[in-house]
């Protein structure tokens, strides 16, 4: 298990000789693995509050401080007023940016991975540059080109669809911060992938559409899935560029930061637990069949 | 085949690069104009040149940028700090746990970023439980001693958010290093870093308590403040020292932490441009002196309506990183991020 246990076998022996040699011992074998659990545990204390702070009752309008134990907020989470449709509104952003996202996504990551054209590296570099953008940045720029779509000529370009900000705006922003991590995601996938398969399913008379169909996709699935949930979590989570694109209308950390001001319902955090355990389900399972897929599929892909 | 080969590409790639087009350039575009103009939301904005934009923009938030590198810094040395020994111990010691380790390290994104900064008000809270152990149980600090509102808690909380980046990416080039290397190293009698590690450990930590204690504002840039922060350097220097001389091996500074080098800057990069361009921590955990230039974007954009000098300040945030980057470039070296093994 340690790295490269052989060769220190015999010093490690040595210094056990002496008390002050085996607490040595102990300090080099235990420094490393006691510190690594308590920064997972530090990790993970924010996530256990919320937890255990959406079965508080607490003692004012903040649920910051401990009062009692109670389940009336998960008896009720969603009562709060306008809760409801930043739930909604979250979960149809998130659904539609991540399918738009990945379609989009997935077929600049195919074109840069399958073909060697000229510009290739511009478009890597141009696909990178949002990613490393700070949200705010990002956010406020599409604010301002929101705004200007409210004068002409860009009011009758857009149908007004862009301007005043709501469920379209955020759509936009979502779409467009997603499909740089589609095609990291999905690009990593295909860049271990072996062409030999496809020309052997063409040398055994497939056309090009069913190659990919029944060749390409079902082996780069996997990677568009694991892209997709990517998009989906980073829609669902997102708020320093949401901030700007929503106007009046709320995805639920805009209802949370617009909360926040006057109260903090423990029913905030009774959905973030719904969200953490849902999310953990979803990673466990398509680990699980992914390692079975895996299994499955070993016998097809020739080792490289 | 009727369209030229060279098309195709092209083709494929038209819908998404035209939308990144569209609302990632444009908009970029449209905020330079806008940090040129003068007007306001109600009477429309006229592209005049205004450069006295960026030079308001500078001249009356100097807190707030000097806040937003403060504390992107100290979140960004922070993450380094606990964030290494983290990937390494994973890396090394992670025997049949690697995944379940590197899954929960990963696991705090599951939940929502602003209900994580809420949870970190009633960790530091007056009545949470690092108060209750620090202050009321060990009695290590003043009574009237609080974390809460204060810049402490900014930088904490952005430590927190941002330290999966750090790790994720040293794990990645530490599970690189070749095992070999380091058993040919201890073969040619690398053994701990004893002396060596006791002097950089030593000074490494006396200089880290006292920039932190200079940063977070506990002492002051005068002699008094100096003398007055001297106990807890000299702490540092011991403890720093310990570690130096104890835990770190000579193999480890000659092979493994230059071929971790590109980890930790991809790392360092990847949490300075999110902690530089945060405003949550800092309204959340902090006060109204501890602002971030995030802050001042997001309140002059959708509070005040002042377009033109948010722009500016947005721009003066895209420069600033990019400069720390190249500079951060430079002073790691590129040969040793592109060059290296396959």
């Amino acid at each position: 298990m340690t790295a490269g246990a052989p060769a220190t076998e015999a010093a490690a022996d040595r210094r056990r000789a002496t008390p002050a040699g085996r607490l040595r011992a102990a300090v080099d074998r235990w420094a490393v693995p006691v510190f690594t659990a308590l920064v997972i545990a530090y990790l993970l204390l924010p996530v256990a509050i919320m937890i255990a702070f959406s079965f508080n009752d607490p003692p004012g309008r903040f649920n910051f401080i401990w009062g009692e134990f109670s389940l009336a907020a998960w008896g009720n989470p969603l009562g709060r007023p306008r809760l409801d449709d930043a739930i909604k509104t979250s979960l149809g952003v998130g659904i539609i940016s991540t399918v738009v996202a990945t379609a989009l996504g997935t077929l600049i990551a195919l074109a840069l991975t399958r073909y060697q054209f000229r510009g290739q590296g511009a478009t890597n570099l141009f696909i990178f540059i949002p990613m490393a953008t700070p949200e705010i940045v990002l956010g406020a720029s599409l604010l301002t080109l929101f705004v200007a779509t409210a004068q002409e000529p860009f009011k009758t370009l857009t149908g007004g669809a862009l301007f005043p900000l709501g469920f379209n705006t955020i759509l936009v922003a979502h779409i467009m911060f997603n499909i740089s991590y589609v095609v990291v995601t999905v690009r990593a996938r295909l860049q271990g992938f072996d062409r030999r398969l496809e020309e052997a399913a063409m040398d055994l008379g497939a056309n090009e559409w069913s190659t990919f169909w029944r060749v390409t996709f079902p082996l780069i699935f996997p990677g568009i899935m694991a892209a997709a949930l990517l998009a989906f979590s980073l829609s669902i989570d997102d708020f320093i560029i949401t901030v700007f694109a929503s106007g009046t209308a709320n995805t639920f950390p805009i209802w949370v930061w617009a909360s926040i001001r006057n109260n903090l319902p423990p029913q905030i955090h009774v959905i973030g637990t719904v969200v953490f355990v849902a999310a953990v389900g979803l990673v466990v399972i398509s680990t699980v069949l992914g390692n079975r897929g895996e299994r499955r599929n070993r016998p097809v892909v020739a080792p490289r | 085949m009727h369209r030229p080969r060279w098309l195709i590409p092209w083709l494929l790639m038209a819908p998404g690069l035209l939308w990144l087009l569209v609302f990632f350039v444009l908009p970029n575009l449209q905020m330079v104009t806008m940090s040129l103009s003068s007007g306001s939301l109600g009477r429309g904005y006229a592209f005049t040149w205004d450069f006295d934009n960026y030079l308001g923009a500078i001249g009356r938030f100097p807190n707030n940028f000097r806040n937003s590198i403060v504390y992107g810094g100290l979140a960004t040395l922070f993450t380094f700090l606990i964030g290494y020994p983290l990937a390494y111990g994973i890396a090394f010691r992670g025997g049949r746990y690697k995944n379940i380790l590197l899954f929960l390290v990963i696991a705090p994104f599951f939940t929502s970023f602003l209900i994580r900064v809420i949870s970190w008000r009633i960790i530091l809270g007056e009545s949470g439980p690092v108060l209750g152990i620090v202050r009321d149980v060990l009695g290590l600090v003043p009574p009237n001693f609080s974390i809460i509102n204060t810049p402490l808690a900014v930088v904490s909380g952005l430590t927190y958010q941002f330290l999966p980046f750090m790790v994720l990416p040293i794990y990645v080039s530490l599970e690189k290093v070749d095992l070999r290397l380091i058993e040919a190293a201890r073969d040619l009698y690398a053994g701990p870093w004893r002396r060596g590690g006791a002097i950089v450990g030593g000074i490494g930590g006396t200089l880290l308590v006292g920039v932190v204690l200079l940063a977070l504002g506990y002492a002051q840039p005068t002699i008094t403040g100096f003398l007055g922060s001297l106990p807890p350097m000299a702490i540092g220097g011991l403890v720093g020292g310990a570690i130096g001389a104890t835990l770190i091996s000579e193999s480890f500074v000659r092979v493994t932490f230059p071929l971790s080098l590109p980890g930790v800057f991809a790392g360092s990069i990847l949490v300075f441009i999110p902690a530089i361009g945060d405003f949550v921590n800092a309204e959340l955990l902090g006060n109204p002196k501890t602002q971030m230039v995030g802050n001042v974007i997001q309140g002059r954009f959708l509070e005040q309506n002042d377009y033109p000098t948010a722009a500016a300040l947005s721009f003066i945030l895209m420069a600033a990183i990019l400069v720390a980057i190249a500079i951060y470039a430079r002073v790691l070296g590129t040969e040793e991020l592109t060059g290296g093994r396959a």
